[in-house]
C-alpha cells in the first residue's frame, strides 16, 4: 500500500535535503523548523493495462460504446498529447501506442479506413521521427507514416485549419480541419499533471494561434489560481467554452483519459524518489557514484544521459467516453496520486529544478523554461492558495546557463535578447512584443519545415509565470549563472545559505520555509 | 620639447608585438616608443606654418595598433621616423588662440601646387601627395617626422590644418572633433536617403561617434549597434542607437528588426548600410551575415590583414568600402556634432605624458574599464 505524501518538519537529526539542480543534485542543509513536502508514493499500476483500455473503450462514460460510434465508410482522426508528455517520456510501450492500438483494432473491426493520425503539437514544435516510434510503436508508425497517414498539426497552415466562429465570449474557435471535419476524432491523453485534458485537449491541441491567444495570455494566468485547479482556471474556462463550442458545431469527440502513477526513475536512480533518511547504503553509494559522475561529465554528455532516461511510470487509469465526464474521473485520480496536504503557507518556498520540462524533451533547458517550469509550474501545483504567501519568496535551484537549442527554440533565443532585456513584466511584454514574434515569418517557417516551436510560444513560458511574478516578492535562483538569473529578472545566489539571508531581507528575519521535494511531481492542497 | 617619440627600431618592434599579446598596449613598455625630455622642436617648414602647444590629444586605434606593433606594412612608404604620434589635437596658437588640427598632410601643407584633383576638390583624405613635397613622407601629423605630433608639448601645423576652436567648446570636446570628423565622412560616404537600417559593429570612439552622425542625419535612418561593453551599450542609446545589442546578437537583431528570414547564417534582406569600426576577421564576417542586397559596408576601423569568404560580397553584392578622414570642408559637421551631444563627455581619462605606459594600457583596454577615450593632457606640462 503506497504511503500518502505529508509535510516534514526539519530538526537537527534530519539529514539533508536533496534538491534537484538541472543535470545534477544538491544537498541542502534546511535550517531547523522547515517543512519539507514529499509526495504520496507511487500508486500501484494497473496489471492489465490492455484490458483496462479495452473495457474503457466498451463501457465508456456518458456516451455510447466505441465500438458502436465505428462505422464503415466513416472519417475517423485519432489524435495524441505530443512529446511534452509524460515527463520523462515512459519506457516502450508508450500508453498512446497501447491505446491507439486497441482503437485501431476496434476501427478495422467495423470496416473504418479513412483513419488519420494527428500529434496535437498546437505550438509545440514537430516531432522527431524516433519520438513519434516511441510514443506510437513501430507497428501503427509503420502502418500509417510511409501512406502520408500520420500527420503533425500544423496551426499555421492557411489550408489546414477551420474555423468555427466564436464562443459566447466572443473567443475565436478556429481547430485542424481534417479534425473538424471528421465523423469522429478520438483523442488520447497521458493526464501527467491536474491541467492535462479534457476539453483542453482538442480546444488546445489543435487549435491556432487565433483562438490560443484567448486563453494563453497574461489576464487568463493571472486569473487561474492556479491552472492546476479546473475550477478556478480561467485557462480552463476558456477551454471548456471553446470545447462545448466545437462540440456544438458537430464535431463528436470521444476523450480517452490515462494516469499515470508517479514511478519516475529507473532503479539506478531510485534514491531520487526516496526520503533521506530512508536512503540504504545501496542508495547512497548511488547517489554518490551518479553526482560524482555528473560533476565530471561536460555539459553536453550530462544531457545526453538524463534525456536517454525511459521512466518507469505506469498506467493506473484510464477512462473513455464524453469529454466532461472522463476528464472529472481522470482528475480525481490525478489529485489522489499527488495531493499532500498542507496548513498554512510559507514565506519562503524552496524548489529544486530539473533537467527537463514540457517544452526541452530532447532539447536543452534554457533560462525561460527554467523560470517557466519553476514559476509556472511548480509555483502552481496547489489547490486552495499558493504554498508561498503573497510577497514570499520563491528559492530556485538550477544553474540556469544561457544556453538555448537553435533548432528548437529559435524564438526564444529572440525573446532572451530582445525582449527580456527590454523588460520583464508580462503585460507590457504581451503589448510590446507578441504580436511581433507571433507572426515573424521565419518563426512560423521554422515550426511548420523543421522543429521549432512556434515564435510566440516562449510568451506563452513567461505569462505562465504571471501569477507567481504577481504573488511573489522576490525570486532567487541558487547556483544559476548570474547573468542568465539577472536577464530573467531574478537575484542570483551562490549558497542556499546565501539565499536564505538574501529573502529575509524580502520577509524578515526567520522565515517560515518549506521545500517542495521532487520528483516524483506533487501538488500541495494548502489549508 | 617634451615630446613621446617613435623610432624605427626592428627589436623594439618585435618586443613590442610580443607584449602586447600577453597585455593589449604593452608595447608601450618595451617598444620604439619612448619619452624624451629634450626632443629638438620642429622647424617651420615655411610660409604659412604655425607653432601649436597641444592641449589635449587624444590616443586613437591608429596610435594603438602602431605602438603595439600590429600596423600594416603599407604604412612604411608613409610615414617617417622618428616621429611624434597625436593626430586628434586641440592645442594653441601663439596668439593664445585654440585650434583643433586636421592632420592629414595633403598638398597645400606639402606646399605642392598645383594641387592633386582630390585635392583641388577638397578631398583632402584622398590627396596624392602625402609621401612627397616640402615634408618628410607621413599621411597625417603624427605620422610625420617633419612636424611632431601632439603627444609633445609643441609641434607645427600648416594653416590649411588649422580650425579655430569656438569659445563655447571645451578642450575635451574640441579633441572629439577630428574623430567626430571621421565618422561624419563615413557615414556621408554611405549615400543614405532615409529609412534604411544601418547596423554599426563596434562601439568604441569611433563607432559611438559614427551613432552619433547616423541620428543627426536630416532623413532618419534606423541605428542598430552591436556594443561589447555595458557603457558603450549606454552611451550609443544616448546618441540616438535605435537597438543597441551584444556583438553576438547583432545578426539574429537584423533580421528581427528587418522581419526577414535567414539563409544559412546570412539575414536575407539585411541591412542597407554596415558600418564596422572594428576592421577584424570577425567584424567583418558579421557585417556581411548582415549586409543586404547591394548594401555597402564602410570599413571605419583600421583593418589589418584579415581571413574572410567573400561569397557572400559576391553573391549579394556588397559593396566593401574604406572611409578614411574627410573632406576638408567635413569639420564644420563635426564642429557641429560635437556640440549638439557635448562630446567632449566621451574623454574618459586624462593623462601626463610622464605616465604614458598607463595612458596607452587604458586605451587598449578602454571597453573594458569602462572608458571611450584617453587623452593626453599637456596644459600642465612643462616644455622640457
Amino acid at each position: 500500500m503506497p504511503r500518502p505524501g505529508f509535510v516534514l518538519e526539519v530538526d537537527r537529526s534530519t539529514p539533508p535535503t536533496l534538491f534537484w539542480h538541472g543535470e545534477g543534485f544538491r544537498l541542502e542543509k534546511l535550517p531547523t523548523g522547515s517543512r519539507v513536502v514529499y509526495p504520496p508514493e507511487p500508486h500501484e499500476a494497473l496489471d492489465d493495462p490492455r484490458g483496462a483500455i479495452r473495457h474503457a473503450l466498451a463501457n465508456p462514460l456518458g456516451t455510447d460504446p466505441l465500438a458502436a460510434l465505428l462505422k464503415p465508410g466513416m472519417k475517423l482522426t485519432i489524435c495524441f498529447d505530443d512529446v511534452s508528455l509524460p515527463l520523462p517520456p515512459m519506457q516502450a510501450p508508450d500508453i498512446r501506442q497501447m491505446v491507439i492500438e486497441e482503437v485501431l483494432d476496434l476501427a478495422a473491426q467495423a470496416g473504418v479506413d479513412d483513419v488519420v493520425l494527428i500529434a496535437a503539437l498546437a505550438l509545440h514544435r514537430r516531432m522527431h521521427d524516433h519520438e513519434l516510434r516511441h510514443a506510437l510503436g513501430k507497428r501503427v508508425y509503420d502502418a500509417f507514416a510511409p501512406h502520408g497517414l500520420l500527420l503533425q498539426h500544423d496551426a499555421e497552415d492557411p489550408d489546414g485549419m477551420l474555423h468555427l466562429g466564436t464562443t459566447d465570449q466572443g473567443e475565436d474557435v478556429e481547430m485542424n480541419k481534417r479534425a473538424a471535419t471528421s465523423d469522429l476524432i478520438v483523442y488520447v491523453n497521458i493526464n501527467l499533471v491536474a491541467m492535462d485534458g479534457g476539453h483542453k485537449s482538442v480546444a488546445t491541441g489543435l487549435a491556432s494561434y487565433r483562438s490560443l491567444r484567448h486563453h494563453h495570455n497574461v489576464r487568463t494566468m493571472q486569473h487561474s489560481k492556479s491552472f492546476m485547479d479546473q475550477h478556478r482556471s480561467e485557462l480552463h474556462s476558456s477551454n471548456w467554452r471553446m470545447g462545448r463550442h466545437i462540440a456544438a458545431q458537430g464535431v463528436k469527440v470521444f476523450q480517452i483519459e490515462t494516469t499515470l502513477n508517479t514511478d519516475t526513475f529507473p532503479p539506478q536512480m531510485s534514491f531520487l524518489q526516496k526520503r533521506e533518511w530512508e536512503w540504504t547504503a545501496r542508495d547512497r553509494a548511488a547517489f554518490v557514484a551518479v553526482s560524482r559522475s555528473l560533476e565530471r561529465a561536460p555539459d553536453r554528455l550530462k544531457r545526453s544521459i538524463f534525456h536517454s532516461v525511459k521512466a518507469p511510470h505506469r498506467m493506473t487509469s484510464v477512462h473513455a467516453g464524453e469529454v466532461e465526464a472522463v476528464h472529472a474521473a481522470t482528475t480525481e485520480r490525478v489529485y489522489a496520486q499527488q495531493l499532500v496536504s498542507v496548513e498554512g503557507q510559507t514565506d519562503v518556498l524552496t524548489m529544486g529544478l530539473p533537467y527537463i520540462s514540457p517544452y526541452n524533451v530532447n532539447s536543452t533547458m534554457n533560462p525561460i523554461l527554467v523560470s517557466c517550469l519553476g514559476l509556472g509550474y511548480f509555483f502552481n501545483l496547489y489547490r486552495g492558495k499558493p504554498l508561498v504567501r503573497q510577497g514570499g519568496v520563491v528559492i530556485m535551484s538550477h544553474p540556469t546557463p544561457w544556453a538555448f537549442n537553435p533548432v528548437h527554440h529559435p524564438s526564444y533565443i529572440d525573446f532572451f535578447e530582445q525582449v527580456l532585456a527590454d523588460t520583464t513584466d508580462p503585460v507590457e511584454i504581451e503589448a510590446k512584443y507578441e504580436q511581433q514574434y507571433a507572426t515573424d515569418p521565419w518563426y512560423i517557417h521554422l515550426y511548420r519545415t523543421g522543429h521549432a516551436y512556434h515564435g510566440v510560444h516562449p510568451f506563452y513560458m513567461w505569462y505562465w509565470t504571471a501569477h507567481a511574478l504577481q504573488h511573489v516578492g522576490a525570486v532567487i535562483v541558487v547556483g544559476g549563472e548570474p547573468r542568465s538569473v539577472r536577464r530573467l529578472g531574478f537575484k542570483p545566489a551562490s549558497t542556499m545559505a546565501d539565499a536564505l539571508a538574501m529573502a529575509e531581507d524580502v520577509v524578515g528575519r526567520d522565515p517560515s520555509i518549506t521545500h517542495v521535494h521532487t520528483p516524483p511531481l506533487l501538488m500541495a492542497d494548502v489549508t | 620639447v617634451r615630446a613621446l617619440v617613435f623610432e624605427r627600431s626592428v627589436p623594439r618592434y618585435a618586443a613590442a608585438m610580443l607584449a602586447s599579446r600577453l597585455s593589449p598596449g604593452g608595447g608601450a613598455r618595451v617598444g620604439p616608443l619612448r619619452l624624451a625630455t629634450d626632443h629638438d622642436e620642429p622647424e617651420l617648414p615655411g610660409g604659412g606654418w604655425r607653432r601649436v602647444r597641444p592641449r589635449l590629444s587624444g590616443i586613437c586605434g591608429s596610435d594603438l595598433a602602431t605602438i603595439d606593433g600590429h600596423s600594416s606594412r603599407y604604412f612604411e612608404p608613409i610615414v617617417s621616423f622618428p616621429f611624434v604620434p597625436g593626430h586628434e589635437v586641440v592645442g594653441t596658437l601663439d596668439d593664445g588662440s585654440r585650434v583643433v588640427i586636421e592632420p592629414v598632410l595633403a598638398c597645400a601643407a606639402r606646399g605642392i601646387d598645383p594641387p592633386c584633383p582630390p585635392c583641388a576638390a577638397g578631398d583632402n583624405g584622398g590627396c596624392h601627395n602625402i609621401a612627397f613635397g616640402h615634408l618628410e613622407p607621413g599621411l597625417q601629423t603624427g605620422f610625420c617626422e617633419s612636424t611632431g605630433g601632439g603627444w609633445s608639448t609643441g609641434m607645427v601645423a600648416h594653416q590649411s590644418q588649422i580650425h579655430p576652436v569656438p569659445g563655447d567648446l571645451s578642450d575635451e570636446d574640441a579633441v572629439m572633433v577630428e574623430p567626430a570628423a571621421c565618422a561624419v565622412h563615413a557615414v556621408s560616404s554611405l549615400g543614405l536617403t532615409g529609412g534604411e537600417t544601418v547596423a554599426v559593429i563596434g562601439a568604441g570612439t569611433l563607432g559611438l561617434l559614427c551613432v552619433a552622425a547616423l541620428a543627426a542625419l536630416p532623413d532618419a535612418v534606423r541605428v542598430m549597434v552591436a556594443a561589447k561593453h555595458p557603457h558603450q551599450r549606454d552611451w550609443a542609446r544616448k546618441l540616438g542607437a535605435e537597438v543597441v545589442v551584444d556583438p553576438g546578437e547583432l545578426t539574429r537583431a537584423v533580421r528581427r528588426h528587418r522581419g526577414a528570414m535567414f539563409t544559412g547564417s546570412s539575414v536575407a534582406g539585411g541591412a542597407e548600410a554596415i558600418v564596422d569600426c572594428v576592421g577584424s576577421s570577425d567584424s567583418l564576417r558579421s557585417a556581411l551575415e548582415v549586409a543586404g542586397h547591394r548594401a555597402t559596408i564602410a570599413l571605419v576601423g583600421m583593418p589589418g590583414s584579415v581571413q574572410l569568404d567573400l561569397t557572400p560580397l559576391w553573391h549579394r553584392e556588397i559593396r566593401l568600402a574604406g572611409a578614411y578622414a574627410y573632406r576638408h570642408d567635413t569639420f564644420p559637421a563635426a564642429f557641429d556634432l560635437v556640440r549638439r551631444h557635448g562630446l567632449g563627455q566621451l574623454v574618459s581619462a586624462t593623462y601626463p605624458l610622464d605616465r604614458y605606459a598607463d595612458a596607452v594600457a587604458h586605451a587598449a583596454a578602454a571597453g573594458r574599464r569602462g572608458a571611450v577615450k584617453i587623452a593626453f593632457d599637456l596644459r600642465d606640462e612643462r616644455p622640457h
